[in-house]
């Protein structure tokens, strides 16, 4: 009984693993022969926090050209710019300039490239929403906080008057864009930074984190403060002249400093060749700065998106 | 007299010890029961609640978006049954075929303990590592750059292989050497010792193996980010050599979105990807029940 269901068992089974091996050869054919032939594909790829203005670009380009395919992914900067240098994508999302080992690489392989900056994003001071008292903080006070080997653990050390309170930092993991440009405007050196603090790549849970600690102070990009601006406070930075609080202005007219990063996208230059990659890059300049704002980042003037696209004719 | 009821008396607290050290485990096990039950519990009825709002035909037929509210798992549903098929159709030849030739032909030498303490290693090895490898072997080396469904199903395939070869194993060991005695004595050769008699018995064993090994390729985010790295995808893989993207990929990159809204689409991405393991256990189950032999047949 059992011998013969198993037989008719194996016996189908191995029919229908031949049909859909057959199956397979034959689309891998035909996918070969066809992918040519119809839609045409810009392909995307690299910074994670870049990903979100590209995909709202990309998904409202594709309203009116739906034919065109735009895959968008997320390797990260290093790992965008790392298939962008070989040649492999047309676009590289970045949340730094090309580094000039990367740049050097491009060269080797022949590929030439153009840089847009697409937005700014203002790297946001969070505290506990209890937390009164530090409103507004000085470059030097941040230093000092985050500096390596920093040994500040209570706001009363940053500043003689804040009251003794413990303080506990929470941050972005060293794998982030945003530590390394935190470490190169605040600590004056990329990635130094004093390494006992609670560190996550999810900046959900950086958010969880202030927002149950008291004493908690932390650091991440401007749409997670924005989008939790009812349960955490936002430090104003002075770096000289003034306090300044982060803001879709402040960010926008660059007052809001040192920690406003611009973000980028670097477009093969062969790639602008094709009718597509360049009506999608023209789309984008001109689109810019509403959708990124849309998706918690602040666009550039007007001036400024249309002097990049100048530079392409 | 009474050194007779002195005895009675210590039997009787014996007894009592005894049954209340019953007791004891008995409580102690059952709350070990709960433990996993109520955790399994909560997170799923906070699954629920996030995600069952979003939970519609829209969400199942469209592709990702900008806005929560507009977005679907067309592409990363897809991408993910793409993945699993092909990785079940590469999986289990090879993972059988190994475990066969370790379990019933290979002679127990040292060399081939090596190879099964290895295997046995590979089952622990960090997914992500595997990502890297496929990423060197299979995109960069046999496909020329290609980032297809065939790449990530191979990957797949390498990560979930051990895991099958043991269990295949186990499941063949478990069938008693007088059934092969018995075929032998009828003047069977070794193979048709194996289709007849082990395959039969162990394939219930087997079944559970190989499903249990594709629910953790489903589950996989790490190698597949590697692999593939799309999240935004707007087509449905139509070859082996399509670009795609999978389930657990999408619901990570919506998780650490700023937005609140995408955290109830990622619950409602999670609970689809519960109902596609449930039902791969499903079949399992089926098949299990279907051909499990019962000692007196």
């Amino acid at each position: 009984m059992i011998k013969n269901e198993f037989k008719k068992f194996l016996n189908k089974a191995l029919i229908v693993t031949s049909l859909l091996i057959v199956g397979i050869i034959a689309a891998c054919g035909g996918g070969e022969g066809g992918s040519g032939a119809e839609s045409s594909e810009i392909l995307i790829d690299g910074s994670s926090t870049v990903f979100p203005i590209s995909q709202a670009v990309a998904e409202e380009f594709r309203v009116d050209r739906p034919e065109v395919q735009i895959p968008v992914g997320i390797s990260g900067t290093g790992g965008g710019f790392k298939r962008f240098v070989e040649g492999e994508i047309d676009i590289a999302d970045a949340s730094r300039p090309i580094k000039d080992s990367e740049s050097a690489q491009a060269a080797a392989n022949g590929v030439e490239f153009t840089e847009f900056t697409i937005a700014y994003d203002g790297l946001s001071i969070v505290i506990n929403k209890s937390n009164d008292f530090a409103t507004c903080l000085t470059v030097a006070e941040l230093k000092q906080i985050w500096e390596p080997g920093s040994s500040v653990d209570n706001w009363n050390e940053v500043r003689s008057e804040f009251p003794d309170k413990p303080l506990r930092l929470y941050g972005p993991d060293t794998d982030s864009g945003t530590f390394d440009y935190f470490t190169a405007a605040i600590n004056d050196k990329e990635d130094a930074s004093r390494a006992d603090y609670t560190a996550s790549s999810d900046d959900n849970v950086l958010v969880q984190g202030v927002s149950g600690d008291q004493g908690a102070m932390g650091y991440f990009g401007f749409a997670y403060y924005t989008e939790n601006s009812e349960i955490l406070n936002v430090v104003s930075v002075d770096s000289g002249d003034g306090c300044v609080v982060p803001s879709v202005t402040t960010i926008n007219d660059g007052s809001y400093a040192p920690l406003s990063r611009p973000m980028f996208i670097y477009v093969n230059n062969a790639s602008l060749e094709r009718t597509e990659v360049r009506d999608f890059i023209e789309y984008y300049m001109n689109n810019a700065a509403e959708l990124a704002e849309e998706v918690g980042y602040v666009g550039l003037s007007e001036a400024d998106y249309q002097s990049q696209l100048e530079g392409l004719n | 007299m009474n050194k007779q009821e002195s005895i009675i008396n210590k039997r009787q607290k014996l007894h009592a010890i005894r049954v209340l050290r019953d007791r004891i485990f008995v409580v102690g096990f059952a709350l070990a029961v709960v433990v996993g039950i109520l955790g399994l519990a909560a997170l799923l009825f906070d699954v629920l609640i996030d995600g069952l709002p979003f939970l519609n035909i829209n969400f199942l037929s469209s592709y990702a978006s900008r806005k929560a509210e507009n977005s679907g798992i067309l592409a990363p549903l897809a991408g993910t049954i793409w993945i699993v098929g092909m990785t079940a159709l590469l999986t289990i030849p090879i993972g059988v075929g190994t475990a066969i030739y370790l379990e019933e032909f290979a002679s127990k030498n040292r060399f081939n303990r090596l190879i099964e303490l290895n295997i046995a290693n590979l089952a622990g090895v960090p997914s992500v590592i595997y990502g890297l490898l496929g990423l060197a072997v299979f995109v960069q080396f046999l496909f020329n750059g290609s980032r297809s469904v065939t790449a990530g199903a191979l990957t797949m395939t390498l990560l979930i292989l051990p895991i099958v070869v043991i269990a295949s194993q186990e499941a063949m060991k478990a069938v008693p050497s007088s059934y092969r005695d018995a075929a032998y004595a009828m003047g069977a050769n070794r193979w048709q010792v194996v289709k007849a008699v082990v395959l039969p018995q162990a394939l219930p064993g087997m079944m559970s193996g190989i499903i249990l090994a594709l629910s953790r390729a489903i589950g996989e985010s790490a190698p597949i980010l590697i692999i593939s790295s799309l999240v935004w995808v707007t087509f449905i893989p139509t070859s082996p050599d399509s670009k795609f993207t999978v389930l657990p990929l999408q619901i990570f990159t919506w998780v650490s979105q700023p937005q609140h809204s995408f955290r109830g689409i990622a619950a409602a991405a999670i609970i689809v990807l519960l109902i596609v393991l449930l039902s791969m256990n499903g079949i399992a189950i089926w098949i299990r029940s279907k051909y499990q032999s019962r000692p007196d047949q």
